[in-house]
């Protein structure tokens, strides 16, 4: 049976996630829990001291640095990433993450149909994200711009550094720092949900669809058949080619065949 | 009242003024070394605002009341320096405002008239209170006109305006959701003029006479924050000067306002101080002659200096209403249910995957469970993704 399986299908190790793009997400995934804990630590602080005087404790200031810490390291990760995506490999390029070709919207109606609604049994494999999947990164990417721009500009007037300075424009969109907080800390929660599917989601691929993309986000390698690796380089959706080349189908850039 | 007229045409210094009215040279001194420090200004400052004060003609000003309680009237004139007051509601404020002048009916609008039309470019437009646009401004009418009207004849021949506190500010109550006059504050309406805004609910008095003291000795605009607010005593936050800081960073927090740690003084940020959002100078300056402040008597601050500041609520509470979400739907009561759904789409999910996806769990294209195909190529067809 499983000689059957490998004779019939030709497997292939795909490199998707570069090294930078896999520190990028773990150091985003650490930072976006340091941030929403004491994020919710800062709007509701557990009073658990009493009969006590202020000299002698800090932790509340101890947070809020953290907070403001993890902020920083947040905000240039996410400006690396911006990065990436201009010099990056294909997976990971900027394009994928706006649906503006036909082919992205169709995929993006297949990945609903198969995997939210599950009306077709018929799946959806790419290589890269599915159309859907880098749309939502888009999405959290804009939350990404929204918290840091709204943060920063609550953080300002705290600081004399320049950086945060480049942020107070925001308050004024908001009439007062009050209704600004207000936003910074329901985009908190968006993030919290946000998490809650993106984490199911990764089971939920990597167990029907057996690629292993669970693992390629500590790896970087997905397996899939040779057949659609192909497939996929001649939709030309995930591997968008950075310049126009010869035509479909191109071969991965690294593609190690299975023994 | 005719003496109100002469004033206006025949103008004399402040500090003339003051020596007429029986204020000594020691006093004065005193009030400017008093100005001096709440603006900020070295000591040698002092000098200035006296040279200021005793060479410059009064500035003509005109002093509107339109959608307001006259709380900023009120807390000018309880200033805690008994000649601020004097010198700067008698001497130099009073050409025209509703509450205080003498004159009344046509007589006061003559005076009204008379200043913007003889001190053109020259006068200073005060405004106390927010100004109504809907029904064609029919819900604040003054002498016959709509105080729109009054606002933008006024306004067009002004210095400078000075917005007193939040109505004139930010609109205040009466520009609350739903905002039933379209009650509008001034830097929406007038936007070809300096205006400077005094926010507070009212604005501390030391705060509006000191503003003044610097239009008057400096002849220029105080250095003003991204909101239009004098930074001289709206940079720093009120949780910044707040005495009680220091519990807010040890993690001391007041739960209700009965509990022990409220006896202690603990901080009140739980209990929904505005403090660590709002701009003022309570905590340095504070209210009735410096004798206390919200804060200081128990009380979290409301953030009565801020726009919008009515919209907030409930007061009481850290984490007040989502805009946009009916009231009683904090951003913690909206995440938690879409949170607690997420959480359930997912389960729900996964056990639906389960049962329909069976067969083709960890499948891939061109595989069948059902028959595996023995011959290799059989698989091979071309059914394509």
């Amino acid at each position: 049976m499983n000689g059957s399986i490998n004779g019939s299908h030709d497997y292939a190790r795909v490199y998707v996630w570069e090294q930078p793009v896999r520190w990028f997400h773990w150091i985003n995934a650490v930072t976006v829990i340091v941030l929403g804990a004491t994020g919710w630590l800062i709007a509701n602080p557990p009073a658990f001291m009493s009969e006590t005087e202020a000299s002698f404790s800090y932790w509340f200031g101890d947070v809020r640095f953290i907070h403001f810490a993890a902020a920083y390291v947040f905000t240039a990760n996410f400006a690396f990433r911006l990065y990436w995506s201009l010099v990056g490999n294909k997976y990971s390029k900027w394009r994928n993450f706006f649906p503006l070709r036909r082919a992205q919207i169709r995929q993006i109606g297949d990945v609903l149909k198969v995997d939210i609604l599950q009306s077709t049994q018929k799946p959806v494999h790419t290589v890269g994200h599915n159309s859907m999947a880098y749309f939502t990164y888009a999405g959290t990417g804009l939350l990404t711009v929204f918290q840091i721009a709204s943060g920063f500009a609550l953080y300002a007037p705290m600081s004399e550094s320049w950086f945060p300075a480049l942020f107070t424009w925001v308050m004024p969109l908001f009439g007062s720092e009050f209704s600004l907080r207000i936003f910074h800390y329901a985009v908190m929660w968006a993030f919290t949900v946000f998490t809650i599917i993106h984490v199911y989601l990764v089971f939920y691929h990597d167990y029907v669809e057996g690629h292993g993309v669970l693992s390629s986000m500590v790896g970087g390698w997905k397996f899939l058949e040779k057949k659609t690796i192909a497939a996929e380089e001649a939709s030309g959706i995930s591997p968008y080619p950075s310049k126009p080349t010869t035509p479909a189908p191109v071969a991965p850039t690294q593609v190690a065949k299975i023994n | 009242m005719n003496s109100t007229r002469e004033v206006t045409e025949n103008i004399p210094t402040v500090y003339e003024q003051m020596i007429a009215r029986g204020v000594s040279r020691r006093d004065f001194m005193k009030f400017c070394a008093w100005m001096g420090a709440y603006l900020g200004v070295e000591s040698s400052g002092i000098a200035q605002i006296a040279k200021a004060i005793e060479t410059k003609r009064r500035i003509p000003v005109v002093w509107l009341h339109f959608q307001e309680c006259t709380c900023c009237s009120e807390s000018f004139l309880r200033s805690s320096h008994p000649i601020v007051a004097d010198i700067l509601l008698d001497k130099i404020s009073l050409d025209y405002t509703e509450t205080l002048q003498a004159a009344a009916g046509f007589q006061a609008e003559e005076i009204l008239q008379d200043i913007i039309t003889k001190h053109k470019g020259e006068y200073l437009m005060l405004v106390e209170g927010s100004v109504p646009l809907a029904a064609d401004g029919c819900y604040c009418v003054v002498g016959g006109k709509s105080a729109i009207d009054t606002v933008k004849e006024v306004a067009a021949g002004a210095k400078a305006i000075v917005a007193w506190g939040n109505c004139a500010c930010s609109g205040c109550v009466q520009a609350a959701n739903p905002n039933p006059t379209r009650a509008t504050p001034i830097n929406a309406i007038i936007k070809d003029k300096p205006i400077v805004n005094v926010q507070g609910c009212p604005p501390i008095a030391e705060v509006m006479a000191g503003v003044l003291v610097h239009l008057l000795t400096f002849d220029r605009l105080p250095q003003m924050d991204s909101l239009g607010r004098p930074k001289a005593f709206y940079s720093r936050r009120v949780h910044d000067t707040c005495y009680r800081r220091p519990n807010y960073d040890a993690g001391l927090f007041v739960e209700t306002f009965d509990d022990e740690n409220a006896k202690k003084g603990y901080c009140l940020y739980k209990v929904g101080c505005r403090g660590p959002s709002t701009y003022n100078s309570c905590g340095t300056i504070r209210w009735n002659n410096g004798v206390s402040y919200p804060i200081q008597s128990g009380h979290p601050c409301i953030g009565c200096s801020e726009a919008k500041f009515w919209d907030n609520g409930p007061f009481y509470q850290r984490l007040t209403n989502f805009p946009g979400f009916g009231i009683e739907a904090t951003a913690d009561k909206i995440g938690l249910a879409v949170g607690a759904a997420a959480v359930g789409g997912a389960l729900a999910h996964a056990v639906l995957t389960n049962v329909r996806k069976r067969d083709t769990i960890g499948e891939q294209p061109g595989e069948d469970n059902q028959k595996l195909d023995p011959n290799p190529t059989a698989a091979e067809d071309p059914k394509k993704s």
